[in-house]
C-alpha cells in the first residue's frame, strides 16, 4: 500500500480534468436540459485551438510565457464552436421534443470529430503537444509532472472564479433565476437566450482549460480524445448531481480516484484477482455511479432540479 | 418583377434550418455516390490491349495506424508500378485498389465483400491489423480470393487456436503472411531480454487486442521458460492516454523492464509515463511500437526496445533498391514497418499471375482468382526482405527478426536472428 499516496495522485490529476469537463455537462443541462453530447469534442477543439496557438508562436518561446496564451488560443476556439452550435445546432430546435437535441449533438459530436481529422494539418494521428521540460516533484510520497500540477491548479482556481461568476454577478444571478424557472425568469426581464449562449460559453472554456492540462500532462491531442472524456465527465457531472457546478468537479474528483484505486487495488483484495487492472477501471467507475444513484438518485450533491413536466 | 431579398425576416428564418438540413444531406448523399461511381467502372478491362489486374489493397489510412497504413498502401502500389514498368508479366497491367478499414474489423469485412465483388480483383494485400484479419479471412476465402499480410502476426490466423497444444491446423486456404507469427516474435523478444540484455523480472501489459495479447502471451511463455520472472500483469484499453495508475503499480513491482503488447498510440504515452513516475526502466514491444510515431509521441522513448519482422530494411542489398525506388516515386510518406514486407506481398502476387499466365500458354485465363491461388505455393523469389515462399499453413518461410533500440531518438538495430522457438 505504500504507493497509495501516488495513487491518489493520480486519481486527482485525472478527476481535476472530468470534473472541469463536467462542468460544461451540468451547467448546460442545469440551464436548458440538454444532455449535450458534443461537449467531448468541444474539449477536444479547445486542445487543438491551444496546439495551434503553440505551433503559431515563434521558435524559441518559453513553454510557461506561451501557456497563458494557448489556454487563451483554446478558450477562443471551444467558445466560438459552443457558441455557433448553440445558435445553429441547438436553440432551432429548443421547443423541438427533448430528443430532437440530443440526437443533434451526438451528430454534431461525429462532426467535429471528421472536421478537425480532416482538415486539421497532421491530426489523423495523436498529435505530439508540447510538454514542460521539469523533472516531477515530489509532494507527501507522491511524484507529480509539471503537467498534473497544472491540472491541480487550475481545477480549483477555476472553481473559485466560477462560484464567484454565478453567486456575485448579475449575469450569474440570472443564471441561477434562469435554471429554477425559464419563463418566470423572462417574465422579470431576463434576457435568456443570453444566459443560455453564457452557460455554453462558460463550459467551453472550462472544456478548453482541461484540454490544455490533458495535452501538458499525456503530451498529445488526437481528434478522438473527447470521445471517451466526454463519456466519463458526463459521469462524473451525474455522480455528482447533474445541475450542481460543485458536484461536477466533486463528481470527478470522486470518479478519478475510484479509477486509480480500482487500477491499483483491486486486484489485491482476495478473489477480486481476475478484475483488476487497467482494464477493469472503467466497468468499477460505473458500478460506483449505479451503486450512488441507487442510495442518492439526485447524486452526490443533488441539485433540486425544478419540475418541469 | 424582382421580389425584395429578405422582405420580411420570417420565411428566412422559417426556412433557415431546413436549409441546412438540405446541406447536410446534400453533402452526404454527393460522398456516398462518389464512393459509388469510383469502383463500379469495370468496363476498361482492356488497356491498351493489355489486361488489367486489380491488386486490392486493405490498411488502416486513417486513424492512430495511419502511418504504418500509408506505407503499406504506398509500398504495394510501387510493387504493382515496377511490375508494369518491368513488364514482368506480359500483356498484364497491374492496378491497385487501396481501401481504408480504420482499424475497424467491421470496415475491414465491408472492404473485403468490396473487393470480392469486382471480378478484376485477384489478391489482396492487408490488412495491418490481426483483428481485421479475422473478420476478412472467412469472406474472402469464400471467394477464392488470395490474401496476403504483410503485418499480421497473430499465430492462430494461420495454425488456429490449437497451436500452443501443437495441434496446427491451417485456418484458410487463402490467408498467406509475409509477417512471422507472434509465437516467434514474442519467444525472440523474450529471449533478447533475457540472454542478451540481462533482465530477469520484467511487467507484462497488454491492450487485450488480438496482436496485443498474442504478443504477451507468447513472450510469457519463453520468458518463464528461460527463467526469468513476469512479476506482474495488466491490461489496459487502447484507447486511454494516461497510464499513471498502472506505472505506479509497475514501479512497486521492481520490475527491470516492462514488454507491452500493443500499438504504438498507447505505447508512446505508456512509456513516457513509467519514465516520468521515476522508474528509468525500459519498455519493450513488437512491431507494432516500431515506428518513428512511437517517438514523436514518447519524449522519454530513449533506451526503449522493439522487435520487427525480418532484416533491418535499410541492412539489405535487396532492399536498396526498394528505398532507391520507394523515394524516387515521390511518396509523401514514409515506408515505416511494413514497406518491405508489403512490397513482398504485392510481388508474391505479381509472380503468382506470372505463373498463372504461363501455365495458360502465356494468355491470361479467364478463372484468374483460382489460378492464383493455386500459383501461390510454386511462388518462390528474393525479395526485399529476403527469400520470400510459403509453407503448408501459408506462413512465411522467413523468420528473421531483428530487435531494435532507441538511440539518440531513432530506431537502431541491434541484432538480427533467424528465430525458432524452442518447443
Amino acid at each position: 500500500m505504500h504507493e497509495l499516496p501516488q495513487q491518489l495522485a493520480n486519481g486527482l490529476i485525472l478527476g481535476a480534468m472530468y470534473g472541469l469537463i463536467a462542468i460544461g455537462y451540468t451547467m448546460v443541462y442545469g440551464i436548458v436540459q440538454l444532455i449535450n453530447f458534443a461537449h467531448g469534442e468541444i474539449f477536444m477543439v479547445g486542445g487543438f485551438g491551444a496546439l495551434t496557438v503553440y505551433l503559431i508562436l515563434p521558435a524559441g518561446f518559453s513553454l510557461g510565457a506561451a501557456i497563458p496564451l494557448m489556454i487563451l488560443g483554446g478558450i477562443v476556439v471551444s467558445v466560438a464552436v459552443a457558441t455557433a452550435a448553440e445558435r445553429f445546432a441547438y436553440r432551432p430546435l429548443r421547443s423541438a421534443p427533448r430528443l430532437a437535441p440530443l440526437i443533434t449533438a451526438i451528430g454534431l459530436s461525429i462532426v467535429l470529430q471528421q472536421l478537425v481529422w480532416q482538415f486539421y494539418p497532421d491530426a489523423k494521428k495523436d498529435h505530439p503537444f508540447p510538454q514542460f521540460k521539469g523533472e516531477a516533484i515530489s509532494l507527501f510520497g507522491a511524484n507529480i509532472q509539471p503537467g498534473g500540477i497544472f491540472l491541480l491548479i487550475a481545477a480549483p482556481v477555476s472553481m473559485i472564479i466560477l462560484g464567484f461568476f454565478v453567486n456575485k454577478t448579475r449575469t450569474g444571478r440570472g443564471m441561477q433565476a434562469t435554471a429554477q424557472d425559464p419563463d418566470t425568469a423572462k417574465l422579470m426581464g431576463i434576457n435568456t437566450d443570453r444566459i443560455i449562449v453564457t452557460a455554453f460559453a462558460i463550459g467551453a472554456a472550462f472544456a478548453a482549460v482541461a484540454a490544455v492540462g490533458y495535452g501538458l500532462h499525456n503530451g498529445q491531442v488526437g481528434f478522438r480524445m473527447g470521445f471517451i472524456l466526454g463519456l466519463k465527465a458526463f459521469t462524473a457531472a451525474v455522480l455528482g448531481g447533474i445541475g450542481n457546478i460543485y458536484g461536477a468537479m466533486l463528481g470527478g474528483l470522486v470518479l478519478g480516484v475510484a479509477e486509480a484505486l480500482a487500477t491499483g487495488y483491486m486486484a489485491d483484495v482476495p478473489g477480486m484477482e481476475l478484475f483488476g487492472g487497467g482494464s477493469w477501471k472503467d466497468v468499477w467507475a460505473f458500478a460506483l455511479l449505479i451503486i450512488v444513484l441507487l442510495v442518492r438518485p439526485q447524486g452526490l450533491l443533488g441539485e433540486r432540479v425544478a419540475d418541469r413536466a | 418583377m424582382s421580389r425584395k431579398p429578405r422582405q420580411g425576416k420570417d420565411p428566412f428564418v422559417r426556412h433557415r434550418s431546413l436549409l441546412i438540413l438540405t446541406t447536410v444531406l446534400t453533402t452526404g448523399a454527393l460522398t456516398l455516390t462518389a464512393c459509388g461511381s469510383r469502383d463500379d467502372k469495370g468496363g476498361d478491362g482492356d488497356k491498351g490491349g493489355k489486361t488489367k489486374v486489380v491488386i486490392g489493397v486493405d490498411s488502416p489510412t486513417s486513424g492512430d495506424l495511419s502511418a504504418l497504413g500509408l506505407g503499406i498502401r504506398n509500398s504495394a502500389d510501387l510493387a504493382a508500378k515496377t511490375a508494369n514498368k518491368n513488364n514482368t508479366v506480359p500483356g498484364v497491367e497491374f492496378v491497385t485498389q487501396p481501401l481504408d478499414d480504420q482499424g475497424q474489423p467491421n470496415v475491414g469485412q465491408q472492404n473485403a465483400a468490396k473487393f470480392i465483388s469486382d471480378k478484376d480483383v485477384i489478391g489482396v494485400v492487408g490488412p495491418l491489423n490481426s483483428s481485421v484479419s479475422q473478420s476478412m479471412q472467412k469472406p474472402l476465402n469464400d471467394a477464392k480470393l488470395t490474401q496476403i499480410s504483410p503485418a499480421n502476426t497473430g499465430t492462430e490466423l494461420t495454425q488456429g487456436d490449437g497451436w500452443k497444444t501443437g495441434d496446427k491446423k491451417r485456418q484458410f486456404a487463402t490467408f498467406f503472411r509475409t509477417a512471422t507469427t507472434d509465437q516467434v516474435q514474442g519467444a525472440f523478444a523474450a529471449k533478447y531480454l533475457k540472454e542478451t540484455a540481462k533482465i530477469d523480472q520484467v511487467y507484462l501489459i497488454d491492450d487485450q487486442k488480438t496482436y496485443g495479447a498474442g504478443l504477451a502471451a507468447s513472450f510469457k511463455d519463453q520468458f518463464t521458460k528461460l527463467g526469468g520472472k513476469v512479476v506482474g500483469t495488466d491490461h489496459v484499453n487502447p484507447d486511454d492516454r494516461d497510464f499513471n495508475a498502472v506505472v505506479t503499480k509497475v514501479k512497486s513491482s521492481g520490475a527491470k523492464a516492462v514488454y507491452y503488447g500493443g500499438e504504438y498510440p498507447a505505447a508512446g504515452p505508456l512509456s513516457q509515463q513509467l519514465k516520468d513516475s521515476g522508474n528509468k526502466i525500459p519498455l519493450m514491444g513488437g512491431d507494432g511500437i516500431y515506428s518513428a510515431d512511437f517517438l514523436k509521441l514518447n519524449k522519454k522513448a530513449e533506451g526503449d526496445l522493439a522487435t520487427s519482422v525480418g532484416k533491418p530494411v535499410e541492412s539489405l542489398d535487396s532492399a536498396k533498391k526498394f528505398i532507391a525506388d520507394y523515394k524516387s516515386a515521390g511518396y509523401k510518406e514514409a515506408y515505416e514497418a511494413y514497406g518491405g514486407g508489403t512490397y513482398d506481398a504485392a510481388w508474391s502476387i505479381v509472380e503468382a499471375v506470372k505463373i498463372a499466365v504461363a501455365d495458360n500458354g502465356g494468355k491470361v485465363p479467364s478463372d484468374l482468382r483460382t489460378k492464383v491461388l493455386g500459383a501461390m505455393s510454386k511462388v518462390k523469389f528474393d525479395g526485399v526482405t529476403g527469400p520470400v515462399s510459403y509453407d503448408e499453413f501459408g506462413d512465411t518461410t522467413n523468420t528473421m527478426m531483428t530487435a531494435y533500440q532507441v538511440e539518440g531518438g531513432a530506431w537502431k538495430p541491434k541484432f538480427s536472428e533467424a528465430y525458432k522457438p524452442q518447443s
